[in-house]
């Protein structure tokens, strides 16, 4: 089965279920994108959703006492682990081992499903609750779990509302950050029954009691992990509803779904990256859970599952290990600060992006996980403002690996129309006079281009307006400035 | 090394890591890029200190004679650029009541175990507890004489989910308080389990003051030294009331687990 997230809707589409074929992906992208640019009430909503971040996330960097510092030190606490991943993974598997767990590893989304099903089968499992996991998004966990009977209840706020608006997650942290509340309470009204409310507070209580039940009476409990520590073999779980905390505490067996990439080599390394992560990502000092997994209940222990399992996915993230000069993007923790930030993010929306991880370091990462020739059209989807790059906490240089993708797209599949434009160009920049020439023809031609809208130019035109041509070339505007300007100057500039 | 068809999936993985590692990547962007020759060289044994690193009290070492690992210097691993823990112990004290505070968690300082148990009652009183959930402890039990309601003791040996849930409060000790974040470090060895902490829909954890840390590390290491390489099945660190913010980004407290936490810190 070909892994395919693509069934990612705009709003206001019905969710798409059914699997494209990746060619389809740029031609959606640019739609979907076009379509979200024009809503302006659907754009103003998310801004008006994060303005409440920016003030929050500014109050607690400062409450660091260097915040440069702090990133320095958390990405090379990430660079490190992720350039020893050979040792550090294979120590960390050992002492989870140590602590009773039990580890599975998956080298693609198919075995990952896999091993998942299996041990549900093995359980004889009736219910399963789950807690926030990308990496199930990713492997697409609940849909095959649903092909074979099981009902899966995700039991984090705004997953449990994008699961029962059949919808992927818009944004990797905020899931439903796109809905608005009347939506919200329409949708309870619908699938739960409950009489119609605007308060924020009185919805979150309806799936506060809704799910109670189901963590007492699931068999299974799944997670994702947000670190795993080498040293001790403990798992590190982030979140603030509690969720993570009741689907690892009361059913029989917690299964937990991380990347390979997630290692640390000590504790000590998240008492730095966990105050980061809270605060890059959501504004807080920490978020509110923030627990270490090693192994089931222990004997002496009052509760906690029989059985803990590990699915370690690998996915194609040794891929992106196997290029030095993007593996940091291996150093993601998934705050999602990138996406708070982006310019691009916040005008097309998350579902435009049609993949698992949107935003910037979506873009950086799906190619090598999805394939370049398809999704190269990402790393375009971005302004060049390189504000991901300075919200990163552990400082993935996520502008530039999006240009890095552009020339390894154009090196790897090279677009003949942009190297017959490029020799063009080398040819007339390298002749003096004919460069003079064509730029005299392009004045005098322009308002005729932009009365006529050839189609190389109506697409760009669509929504720019060209400037009026100036009445001399650059050089002789150059020329005749340097000859007002005192010799001395014209002499140091030389 | 080509992945051979009787590897296994582990093998696999493996060799595709140290296949991809051959490759030495440079340092993160922004960090000392003169010292990456450095870095680059596989043969180096002796440890190197960039100053990217060193200014962020790092130390880079080639330990395994091909790839750096990270090791804090001793003087640094106060990490003086991470949110202040306090120097002194009443400093300390205010900044926990202060992080507290901003979270949104109540704080009752008492003087003794007498005074933590008359406040203890005055609070079942004024939200009309039923049931309250507790576990043997030093600090807990002590608390427990006086509550004007039922109580259920969560115990190894006899663990009911569904009485725990059917409580209004659970009752717990911990295992440290973070002054610099605000936070309880809880633990499954020494706060009665996983639930007892997350699912009664107040949670009320009792403390001394000697208990105070100053950063998250501190805790860690306290933790570490105390359980001497067997660690609890679970450690998790509370930083305030459960809460979510996925309506619209607005916050509201109580999202799945309590939506009240309150520490009685003694002494």
């Amino acid at each position: 089965m070909i892994v395919n997230d693509l069934a990612a809707p705009s709003v206001g589409h019905p969710p798409a279920t059914e699997t494209q074929p990746p060619k389809l992906a740029k031609k959606r992208f640019l739609h979907d994108a076009a379509e979200h640019v024009r809503d302006t009430g659907h754009r103003a909503f998310v801004r008006k959703a994060l303005s409440g971040y920016y003030a929050s996330r500014d109050v607690q960097k400062a409450r660091f006492r260097d915040w440069e510092h702090a990133r320095d030190a958390a990405s090379l606490a990430k660079w490190s682990a992720v350039n020893q991943l050979d040792e550090l993974l294979p120590r960390f598997v050992a002492n989870f081992e140590a602590n009773g767990g039990q580890v599975h590893w998956a080298r693609d989304a198919e075995e990952a499903r896999t091993i998942v099903l299996d041990l549900v089968r093995a359980a004889r499992a009736k219910a399963i609750i789950k807690s926030k996991c990308m990496t199930s998004e990713e492997i697409h966990l609940n849909a095959a779990l649903e092909a074979e009977g099981y009902g899966v209840v995700e039991s984090d706020l705004g997953e449990f509302i994008q699961q029962l608006r059949g919808e992927p997650p818009y944004h990797f942290v905020f899931p439903c950050m796109h809905v608005r509340r009347d939506e919200i309470s329409d949708l309870f009204g619908k699938h739960l029954g409950t009489p119609p409310t605007d308060s924020p507070e009185e919805l979150t209580m309806i799936a506060r009691r809704h799910m109670r039940r189901l963590y007492v009476d699931a068999d299974i409990g799944i997670t994702g992990a947000n670190f795993l520590v080498a040293e001790t073999g403990q798992i590190s779980i982030t979140e603030n509803e509690g969720n993570a905390r009741l689907t690892a505490a009361l059913p029989r067996v917690h299964i937990a779904i991380s990347g390979i990439e997630k290692v640390v080599e000590h504790l000590d390394d998240l008492a730095v990256l966990l105050p980061m992560l809270a605060t890059a990502g959501a504004g807080q000092p920490m978020t509110c859970y923030n627990t270490l997994y090693a192994g089931p209940r222990r004997p002496g222990e009052a509760d906690g599952p029989e059985e803990m399992h590990l699915v370690l996915l690998d996915n194609s993230r040794t891929a992106i290990l196997a290029d030095p000069e993007q593996r940091d993007s291996l150093h993601c923790i998934r705050c999602g600060a990138c996406l708070n930030v982006c310019p691009i993010f916040k005008n097309v929306g998350g579902f435009t992006y049609g993949t698992t991880y949107q935003g910037p370091i979506g873009s950086v990462i799906t190619p090598h996980l999805r394939g370049l020739a398809d999704w190269n059209h990402l790393s375009g989807a971005s302004s060049l403002c390189g504000a991901c790059t300075d919200a990163c906490p552990v400082r993935i240089d996520i502008a530039h690996h999006l240009l890095h993708n552009r020339r390894n797209a154009a090196r790897t599949a090279p677009n003949a129309w942009e190297r017959l434009g490029h020799r063009l160009f080398v040819m007339v920049a390298r002749r003096p006079w004919l460069f003079g020439l064509g730029g005299a023809v392009f004045r005098r031609t322009l308002p005729l281009l932009k009365a006529v809208r050839p189609p190389l130019l109506r697409d760009w035109l669509a929504s720019r307006d060209l400037p009026a041509a100036p009445r001399q070339s650059f050089r002789r505007q150059w020329d005749h400035r340097q000859s007002q300007q005192p010799a001395v100057s014209r002499e140091g500039s030389a | 090394m080509s992945e051979g068809a009787g590897m296994s999936a582990r093998e696999v993985i493996l060799a595709r890591i140290r296949e991809a590692l051959r490759v030495p990547a440079p340092l993160p962007h922004g960090l000392a890029e003169e010292s990456q020759s450095q870095v680059r060289q596989p043969q180096q044994r002796a440890a190197v200190t960039t100053s990217g690193a060193a200014s962020a009290g790092i130390s880079v070492a080639h330990p395994s004679n091909r790839l750096p690992s990270l090791t804090v210097l001793p003087e640094e691993v106060a990490r003086p650029w991470l949110p202040d823990g306090g120097e002194t112990p009443a400093e300390r004290l205010r900044l926990l009541i202060e992080n507290l505070g901003k979270l949104r968690a109540i704080v009752q300082q008492v003087p003794d175990l007498t005074a933590a148990s008359d406040y203890l009652f005055t609070i079942a009183r004024e939200r009309d507890w039923h049931r309250v959930a507790w576990h043997p402890h030093p600090l807990v039990e002590p608390l427990l004489a006086g509550v004007p309601c039922a109580t259920y003791r969560v115990d190894a040996a006899d663990f009911d989910k569904n009485a725990l849930e059917s409580c209004d409060a659970g009752i717990t000790s911990c295992e440290a308080l973070v002054a610099q974040t605000g936070s309880l470090l809880v633990s499954s060895a020494t706060s009665g389990g996983r639930a007892l902490s997350i699912l009664p829909h107040v949670h009320v954890v009792v403390a001394t003051c000697d208990q105070i840390v100053a950063t998250l590390a501190d805790a860690l290491h306290a933790a570490q030294a105390r359980y001497d390489g067997h660690l609890p099945s679970m450690l998790s660190f509370i930083t305030g009331p459960s809460r979510t913010g996925d309506i619209e980004r607005i916050l509201v407290l109580g999202a799945h687990g309590p939506k009240e936490l309150i520490l009685i810190l003694v002494g």
